[in-house]
């Protein structure tokens, strides 16, 4: 197995489904011969070429608009938009466009696209560089979202979504993209709308997605020197979302929690929180409990922003309380 | 009505495609016209938008068009979605919520589409669709195709930031497209010269795009034709898009709610004076065309589009199961694995 940072998993991905099919063409920002400002398509440039992998202006109803029209129409477009925040400005195409133009159309067209962001905060970008916004495009009916924590991830998902024949928002982490892995060797692709347990254990159940999930990973291992044996649940797919493993973890352990990056208001963890609740109540010792960044746009300082954000200390702190 | 591309050199139309011109304004004019009597009986609900008086600009674009060609539109889209030879019967029933509607009930007025036909949607969001006809031109120049796109907005999307980034976007790449701005001189109910910086908001600001500027009379079917001609061989020869601004006026308010009453008398009796089908019709005449030809057209577009009209009324509305239908590729609607 080779071992690949999250961000060349990234281009790993791109480049495996652009070798297999001439229908998948990249665009965006700086995405050509500079490989994204993240560097997460290096190589394919050189080896695809400027006609399909081209340069935008900057532009992001342009780019996504023109993916849109694009996969209305034979390709299969992979648009980047640089910062997850960025998507405020071209949210009508996402929501209004991409995700209900089939629907409207009554199945007419199909919009196989892909729109590949860097999500997340954890770097002092300040808070119009660092949200994490994967409940924006869950809210929106006709969008799947896909939110990878590891680099075998990112590779697996990112080719799984170019497969995929909807939209879909693929949130890379930007704290996540200089992580180290082992990735499958050959041809790699996963499903979308599969959780992964990423640790078993008997006592309570942490449901987690992208940069939490290592951090909820760790707040296991001290957990466990509490006497607390936890499940870790990497959710990797908000939609669709994988209700069956949530629940057959959550029904093992009796107790939940949800790890957050979002801010606290309807962050993703309150739609699981709440279907829980609807359809597994009977398990439950206890209620879910969220662990998020508090409702405020997130600081730009690295002392404010590390407490926004979930660490491992709070995981285990709220863990502790609440099974005290 | 037919959508079969005559195959014209730029230039002046030869006489069949002139005579298919007029047919499609009248079958436009009369489809809207009963569009606009069921909306009175209460039949189309919310609100539909009509573009009586804009006729010729849709059908000087479409008779430029072949099969492979695709056109995209505003919610004032009926005489685009027809002018590519979409189902008139399809369309009322869209308009009246059926289930025989082109897009089975869930589109409605303003999202009029027919894939099969090239008419890759009705948009409803002020602009939204300029970027999304770069994108199917560009989809197009990749697959080396010599397909164009129409695209077709209002003097209002000039304003939109979407107008902006997808003409840039389509000049830079040299992308097939025609893009139609259609002047009606309201911005839905303000006049475009009070909220707009130039006087033409499509043509003034061509340059900004490396792009020539071209006015015309909207109300001429021959002057459309001939500019979406020489537009279209532009872009299939690859040399990029052009922007059109048409002038042209609507006979109505901006939806059927709005009886327009902010428009100057004169004016709107000096745009009636220049309804396209009359200007034609009389052309046609006073160029020997034998009136009973045009009588016919006239007299049979009334039959089709009564025909189309009641087979959409006898139809049924759509079931309930559809409503989780065909939100993924799949056809389902889940959001849970």
């Amino acid at each position: 197995m080779a071992e690949l940072t999250y961000r060349q998993a990234i281009a790993a991905g791109i480049a495996q489904e652009m070798g297999r099919d001439p229908s998948v063409v990249l665009l965006g920002e700086d995405v050509g011969a500079a490989a994204g400002v993240f560097k997460t398509y290096s190589g394919l440039y050189k080896q695809f070429g400027p006609t399909r992998v081209r340069d935008t202006p900057i532009s992001e109803e342009a780019i996504v608009g023109a993916a849109i029209g694009a996969a209305m129409t034979g390709l299969r477009p992979v648009a980047d938009i640089m910062f997850a925040d960025f998507l405020a400005t071209c949210w009508d195409m996402v929501a209004n466009q991409a995700a209900k133009t089939r629907y409207m159309l009554d199945g007419q067209v199909t919009l196989p696209l892909v729109i590949v962001t860097g999500n997340g905060g954890g770097l002092r970008f300040g808070a119009q560089h660092s949200q994490s916004l994967e409940n924006w495009a869950m809210a929106v009916p006709g969008l799947k979202v896909v939110a990878p924590s590891t680099p075998a991830d990112a590779f697996g998902l990112l080719a799984a979504s170019i497969r995929d024949p909807d939209p879909v928002l693929f949130f890379g982490h930007k704290a996540l993209y200089a992580v180290k892995a082992s990735v499958p060797d050959g041809e790699h692709v996963e499903a979308l709308g599969r959780a992964v347990i990423r640790r078993e254990g008997k006592d309570v159940t942490l449901l987690a997605l992208a940069a939490m999930v290592p951090r909820a990973l760790a707040a296991a291992e001290v957990l466990a020197e509490h006497g607390i044996d936890a499940t870790v649940v990497d959710l990797r797919t908000l939609v669709p979302l994988d209700t069956a493993t949530i629940f057959e973890a959550v029904s093992r352990t009796g107790v939940a929690f949800t790890v957050e990056e979002n801010p606290r208001l309807l962050g993703w963890g309150a739609e699981i929180a709440s279907l829980i609740a609807e359809e597994c109540f009977e398990a439950l010792d206890a209620p879910v409990v969220r662990i998020t960044a508090p409702h405020v746009p997130l600081p730009a300082a690295g002392v404010l922003e590390d407490s926004a954000i979930p660490s491992v200390e709070r995981i285990c702190a709220t863990v502790l309380e609440r099974c005290a | 009505m037919t959508s079969t591309p005559i195959g014209t050199t730029p230039g002046r139309a030869d006489q069949a495609t002139r005579v298919q011109m007029y047919e499609q304004m009248v079958h436009i004019r009369s489809f809207e016209k009963r569009v606009l009597a069921l909306f009175h009986q209460g039949l189309v609900p919310a609100t539909s938008h009509l573009s009586t008086g804009m006729e010729a600009i849709a059908v000087g674009v479409a008779a430029n068009l072949r099969p492979g060609d695709s056109t995209l539109c505003t919610y004032r889209g009926h005489a685009h979605v027809l002018a590519r030879g979409s189902s008139m019967e399809a369309m009322f029933a869209e308009l009246i919520g059926r289930a025989t509607g082109l897009l089975g009930g869930k589109g409605g007025s303003m999202h009029l589409a027919s894939a099969e036909h090239g008419a890759l949607g009705s948009y409803a969001i002020v602009g939204a669709h300029i970027p999304i006809a770069a994108g199917v031109a560009w989809s197009a120049q990749y697959r080396n195709t010599d397909q164009v796109v129409a695209c077709f907005f209002g003097d209002g999307a000039t304003n939109i930031g979407a107008f902006h980034e997808g003409l840039n976007l389509a000049a830079v790449w040299k992308l097939p497209v025609v893009f139609v701005c259609e002047n009606n001189r309201y911005m839905e109910y303000t006049p475009i010269g009070s909220v707009t910086a130039v006087a033409h908001p499509a043509a003034d600001r061509a340059r900004a795009y490396g792009l020539e500027p071209v006015l015309i009379d909207g109300n001429d079917a021959d002057v459309v034709f001939t500019a979406a001609a020489e537009a279209c061989s532009r872009a299939r020869a690859g040399d990029g898009p052009t922007l059109i601004e048409a002038e042209t006026y609507r006979h109505f308010g901006h939806s059927n709610s709005d009886p327009a009453k902010y428009r100057p008398e004169a004016e709107v009796e000096e745009w009636l004076e220049r309804d396209p089908i009359t200007i034609y019709r009389s052309r046609l005449l006073a160029e020997g065309l034998d009136e009973s030809v045009l009588t016919q057209i006239d007299v049979s577009a009334d039959d089709a589009v009564e025909q189309a009209a009641s087979a959409a009324l006898a139809a049924p509305v759509p079931t309930v199961d559809e409503i989780e239908k065909n939100v993924w590729a799949d056809g389902s609607g889940s959001w849970r694995s």
